[in-house]
């Protein structure tokens, strides 16, 4: 990997470095290794991007930059050297634990995932800034520390007014929290930055917003930043430098330009292949997708023709009734209203989106299809059928037709069961076959969600993310329905896994003319799952269509927004 | 906000006392005896009786003397002692301030001791020390208050050495205070029952909080471990943590009961034993209400703590 | 490309290493090898067998090891002769002793079983239900525990005298609002997962939902809940019958033991320590066992020594 940042160290720009880690290995307190020997550098006002799916060991290597290791992890070989702005150059080994504490949050200063759980609820925001500058003595006055809050704040885009000051952390937003957590990082002029997926569960705007100060920020106070994300698209609009992180290795690192578009390691090729594009050129795995494209192109072929509205009209009048149609659906909770005259519809072997960020009501919406919530107004109707609010008010038949899968494969599946006992309450409650053939269906249930048999003793404790929401689906399928309700099932899970699961649900779609929504947060998603959008913003579907139509031609100023926020790779 | 909280915990605690105070007046009702004939004696004619059921009210149907011994409560009117002929306020009056005595004295030792032990063992988490406090808790807060009592007896009064009282003996008239070393051992008794419990509460709470990602940032951010720990993590272990503290002093309003029997203690629970033993009704329901009486207030006082301590209600407008 | 061959995210190294732990976690049976294997657990599983074995097998032994029976008169009221002396009547310490422990652990157990299924019923049906149920059924929960237990108890007996099935149903009846706010919290926490909805989706009987998808998965909060107010039912009733409110004259039990033998505790103490000493035993044991549960139950990654 060094030969290729040499080789490639095309910018003419002088590269000094502030941070130097070099071997660094890390082990569980009398356990495995955690990092098999790191060696990376961080230069003066350069970003260098981490990437790492869950489990990689990216988050340990950046505390290792403030010499912190959590509790069981210990640090067993390697050093990392700190080039100062002023003063001379040191290893943070050799610090004792005072000197250790005065680098921290000075010299090196730390953003963290959460703010909403790493900013102290019961200190006053400005407060909690300033106390970094008064534990580290800032200045000369507190006068002088006072100012510099201020200034500070104002550098991240947030008011610094006392007022401003004087509120306590929930009273923000997340992005706001998140830039608190910007403005006390700063606050001190640190040298190194360590930013550890400071914008995952932010909504799309604000991470764009984040993004930005970040950026500024780090080229104005010309800090070295290291920037810990599994997001290549991140990554791509932010780094200048990139290293790819598996399993405790470093197996790649270099320009962002060449990591991301010419990568050399088959892990990153992988990885790269796995991000959805909101083109939609990619294949997200390759063999099955090009298969199911045929098929999607078979299957919407009357919507091909008839797009968007005109599809409702004309269908309206038809003979033939839509597989599911929701008319004019509404929610609220109390006083709280979560949808309103909800309309959509889906046809058998059709892939709709239903896209919303958090707070949308996707969720709500997905539910009340499946009756899982009930309280709604307006009617969901099978095969022109109007459906029962509640689920359990409705007929078996009904009930089976319509399957639900759940957002955490993590929850949604009994851990004191085994996968075969779980999936076996489907066909129990449906009553459609006879139970000597119940154990036979779910294992080609599992079979059909390329799982495999040897699952059916097994508890979910021992399966892994991706394995756990592959038996949810196949949970789904036991009965054969005609609808799959997909509730942002891809969104806990790595993006590897998450291109696996979308090349399963497009061959299921294929195999058994399965009518999918796909219900997600994720734009970039769109062309590789569905060939119709419905985009919900504050429980009103605001934009909808084919997808092509929806991401070419947006006539919503959300979906607009939403577009140009979106980073990409 | 937070005043509407606190009223409707004011609201419901006295929903509570209500509630208890159906109960408790029920209950005691279905008392085999006639309290007349019990202050009164075998020899009393029928007319005295009639006379002092009607004086007491006994004429009249049990709802009506509900609402008749409520409304005395309020005025601290708790009826005739059946067994003493008195008052039942003159007799409790002097026994409420004793109990509290000790009370308060068992409360003001456990709680820092709980606490401190409780913060000690979760910043050495994992240690020999914590170890250490571990067992101990484990061990103190599974033994019975009298078995606790009668090792200390056995230790400091009878067996061992002769150095402490092993009962009270105060004169009538004189306070218990007066008295100092006969309080000794009910406090350290009751004591010894109630800190292993603040211990091991503060340490799990404390250990929660440490773990927490403003913990974590806060040592991120350099703050040194003394600041880290007073200005961070402790202020959050206090709302949990009151609750404990409410729960264990309600429960020394209960526990008090075996302490004073077993060293003749002249407080409320003594005044129970005995009024159980010879079935004085007005007595066991002044006793009952009292300590629930403090059961709520101690529980209302921690649920206000826990709402002032959070800045969420606190600031929500 | 297949997640498991290409990036797996369990394929960490962590992850490789624990999924024989995981495997054992996933399987019920061996929450009793992770109790075993906390010195806690050991030595609570070995105080409670110890006195639980005095307590059962002591009645049949106190003739054949004494000589007397636990009600005869051996000598006069607080002689040290023969094992342990006399009592405050004159009869075998070491005879009351050993037949002094079956009525309190039988008693114990029943009422904490009492107090379990009760509790355990209302705060699952407080949970799952919620609304008005929860809202009533929480309400008088809170009137109960404004009374304390001891009181309670010693109200109960008063009016219904002190017979064994009073004492194990007030002292039962009395931990049934403690424990059913513990199963009410842990029900909370498991109807909030998605296999019980999923569950609801199937519409699965209720009854079914409870006993196949919430019991077993609370079944780690309500067996500390178990030990734990084991661990206060014998420490209740021996108080009860030590404050004279308990077992009756002439039973031999622990609690009334001491209450009777208290008067002489400097010059015959063993009428009084032996049962201390058996209580403090067997309290502990339980209280250690209650502990162990608790961290064998409470995650996966139990805290190593």
């Amino acid at each position: 990997m060094s030969t290729a940042m040499t080789t490639t160290a095309d910018t003419v720009e002088d590269l000094s470095t502030v941070l130097r880690m070099d071997d660094l290995r890390v082990s569980a307190v009398g356990g495995s290794e955690i990092l098999l020997g790191i060696s990376l550098e961080l230069y003066r006002g350069q970003i260098l991007g981490l990437v790492g799916e869950s489990g990689s060991g990216k988050t340990t290597a950046g505390l290792a930059c403030m010499g912190h290791y959590r509790t069981g992890l210990q640090h067993t070989a390697g050093g990392i050297e700190l080039f100062p702005r002023d003063g001379d150059p040191f290893y943070l080994e050799s610090l004792s634990t005072e000197q250790t504490r005065e680098l921290r949050g000075s010299r090196v200063a730390y953003i963290p995932q959460d703010p909403a759980l790493s900013l102290n609820p019961a200190i006053r925001v400005g407060e909690q800034i300033r106390e970094v500058l008064d534990v580290h003595a800032f200045g000369k006055s507190s006068a002088e520390r006072g100012a510099r809050v201020k200034e500070v704040l104002e550098d991240v885009g947030l008011p610094g007014t006392d007022e401003y000051q004087r509120r306590w952390p929930h009273q923000l937003s997340g992005g706001q929290q998140q830039r608190i957590g910007i403005a006390m990082a700063f606050a001190m002029f640190p040298d190194v930055l360590i930013l550890d997926e400071p914008t995952t569960g932010l909504d799309v705007s604000t991470q764009a917003h984040v993004l930005d100060t970040i950026r500024d920020m780090t080229r104005r106070h010309d800090v070295a930043s290291l920037y810990i994300t599994h997001d290549l698209a991140v990554v791509a609009e932010l780094a200048d430098r990139v290293a790819v992180m598996l399993r405790g290795e470093l197996v790649e690192e270099g320009p962002a330009q060449q990591v991301l578009h010419r990568p050399e390691h088959d892990y990153t090729k992988r990885l790269l292949a796995a991000v959805p594009d909101l083109a939609g050129r990619k294949d997200l795995s390759a063999a099955t997708m090009r298969e199911s494209e045929a098929v999607e192109t078979q299957a919407s072929e009357t919507q091909v023709s008839e797009p968007g509205e005109a599809t409702e009209a004309s269908a309206m009048e038809s003979a033939e009734p839509y597989l599911l149609e929701v008319t004019d659906l509404a929610m609220k909770f109390g006083d709280n209203v979560v949808l309103s005259s909800i309309d959509m519809t889906l046809e058998p072997g059709e892939s709709t989106m239903i896209l919303g960020e958090s707070g949308s009501g996707k969720t709500t919406l997905s539910r009340c299809i499946t009756g899982l919530v009930d309280g709604y107004t307006g009617s969901v109707r099978y095969r022109g059928e109007e459906l029962a609010k509640s689920t359990r008010k409705r007929t078996i038949d009904h009930r089976q037709e319509i399957q639900y899968v759940f957002q955490s494969p993590f929850s949604s599946l009994n851990p004191r069961r085994t996968i075969g006992e779980s999936l076996t309450v489907p066909l129990e409650m449906s009553k459609r076959l006879p139970r000597s053939e119940h154990k036979q269906t779910v294992e080609e249930a599992l079979d059909a969600v390329r799982l495999g048999r040897s699952f059916y003793d097994r508890r979910p404790g021992d399966l892994s993310g991706g394995e756990r929401q592959r038996a949810a689906i196949a949970r789904a399928l036991v009965n054969a329905p005609r609808v799959l309700v997909c509730d942002e099932i891809t969104s806990a899970l790595d993006v590897s896994v998450q291109a696996s699961i979308v090349s399963l649900l497009n061959t299921l779609r294929e195999e058994r003319g399965l009518a999918i929504l796909f219900v997600t947060h994720n734009i970039t998603l769109a062309r590789h799952v569905s060939g119709h959008i419905n985009v919900l913003n504050k429980g009103v579907i605001v934009d909808r269509g084919t997808v092509e139509d929806v991401l070419e031609n947006p006539t919503h100023e959300y979906t607009k927004a939403l577009l140009s926020d979106i980073p990409q790779l | 906000m937070m005043a509407k909280l606190i009223l409707r915990r004011l609201v419901l605690s006295l929903f509570i006392l209500l509630a208890v105070s159906v109960l408790v007046f029920f209950a005691t009702l279905l008392l085999p005896g006639d309290p007349a004939r019990a202050i009164l004696g075998q020899q009393a004619t029928p007319e005295r009786v009639a006379a002092l059921q009607a004086q007491l009210n006994l004429d009249q149907p049990a709802i009506v003397r509900y609402f008749l011994w409520l409304g005395g409560l309020f005025v601290g009117d708790f009826g005739m002692s059946t067994a003493f002929g008195g008052p039942v306020s003159a007799l409790l009056s002097d026994r409420i301030v004793s109990s509290l005595v000790l009370m308060v004295l068992a409360a003001v030792i456990s709680i820092p001791l709980g606490l401190g032990f409780g913060i000690f063992s979760a910043l050495h988490r994992g240690k020999r020390r914590d170890k250490a406090v571990t067992w101990v808790s484990l061990t103190l807060a599974a033994l019975p208050e009298f078995v606790i009592g009668i090792v200390l007896v056995t230790i400091f009064a009878t067996t061992v050495f002769q150095i402490l009282p092993a009962v009270t003996m105060s004169p009538p008239g004189q306070q218990v205070w007066m008295f100092p070393s006969q309080l000794i051992l009910p406090t350290i008794t009751l004591a010894l029952v109630v800190a292993p419990y603040i211990a091991r509460m503060m340490r799990a709470t404390m250990i929660d909080v440490l773990d927490s990602g403003y913990v974590e940032m806060a040592r991120l951010k350099g703050v040194p471990e003394r600041q880290v720990i007073m200005r961070h993590a402790v202020p959050h272990a206090v709302g949990p943590v009151a609750q404990v503290i409410a729960i264990q002093l309600a429960w020394l309003a209960g526990g008090v009961v075996v302490v004073e029997f077993l060293f003749r203690y002249p407080g409320i629970g003594q005044a129970l034993i005995d009024a159980v033993t010879f079935r004085d009704v007005q007595v066991v329901q002044a006793v009952s209400m009292i300590v629930a009486v403090v059961y709520v207030v101690v529980n209302l006082l921690a649920d206000i703590v826990g709402i002032m301590s959070n800045p969420k209600l606190r600031s929500a407008s | 490309m297949s997640e498991n061959t290409v990036v797996d995210p369990s394929g960490m190294h962590r992850e490789d290493q624990s999924a024989e732990l995981k495997q054992s976690a996933s399987k019920p049976t061996n929450i009793v090898q992770r109790v075993w294997a906390q010195s806690e657990g050991r030595i609570g599983v070995i105080l409670t067998a110890l006195i639980v074995l005095l307590a059962f097998l002591g009645p049949l032994l106190a003739p054949v090891l004494t000589g007397y029976s636990p009600t005869a008169f051996a000598d006069r009221p607080f002689q040290d002769s023969g094992l342990f002396g006399t009592d405050d009547l004159g009869r075998s310490v070491a005879s009351r002793f050993l037949a002094g422990g079956a009525l309190l652990v039988t008693y114990s157990v029943a009422a904490t079983a009492v107090g379990l299924i009760v509790g355990a019923a209302f705060g699952m049906t407080a949970a799952y239900a919620g609304g008005a149920v929860d809202a009533v059924i929480m309400r008088c929960n809170d009137v109960l525990l404004a009374i304390p237990q001891l009181v309670f108890a010693m109200l109960a007996i008063v009016v219904l005298g002190p017979q064994g099935w009073v004492l194990i149903m007030v002292i039962g009846i009395t931990h049934a609002p403690r424990i059913a706010r513990v199963s009410r919290a842990a029900t909370l926490n498991v109807i909030n997962e998605d296999y019980i909805r999923a569950a609801e989706m199937y519409a699965v009987p209720r009854a079914r939902i409870i006993f196949r998808e919430i019991v077993p998965n609370i079944m780690g909060p309500l067996s500390v809940e178990a030990g734990l107010r084991l661990t206060y039912s014998i420490g209740s009733i021996a108080s009860l019958s030590f404050l004279g409110l308990g077992m009756q004259p002439p039973t031999a039990d622990w609690g009334l033991m001491i209450n009777e033998n208290r008067i002489a505790l400097s010059i015959q103490p063993w009428g009084v320590i032996l049962p201390v000493v058996a209580i403090a035993i067997l309290t502990i044991g339980t209280n250690l066992l209650a502990d162990a549960i608790a961290r064998a139950t409470a995650s996966t990654n139990v805290e190593k020594s």
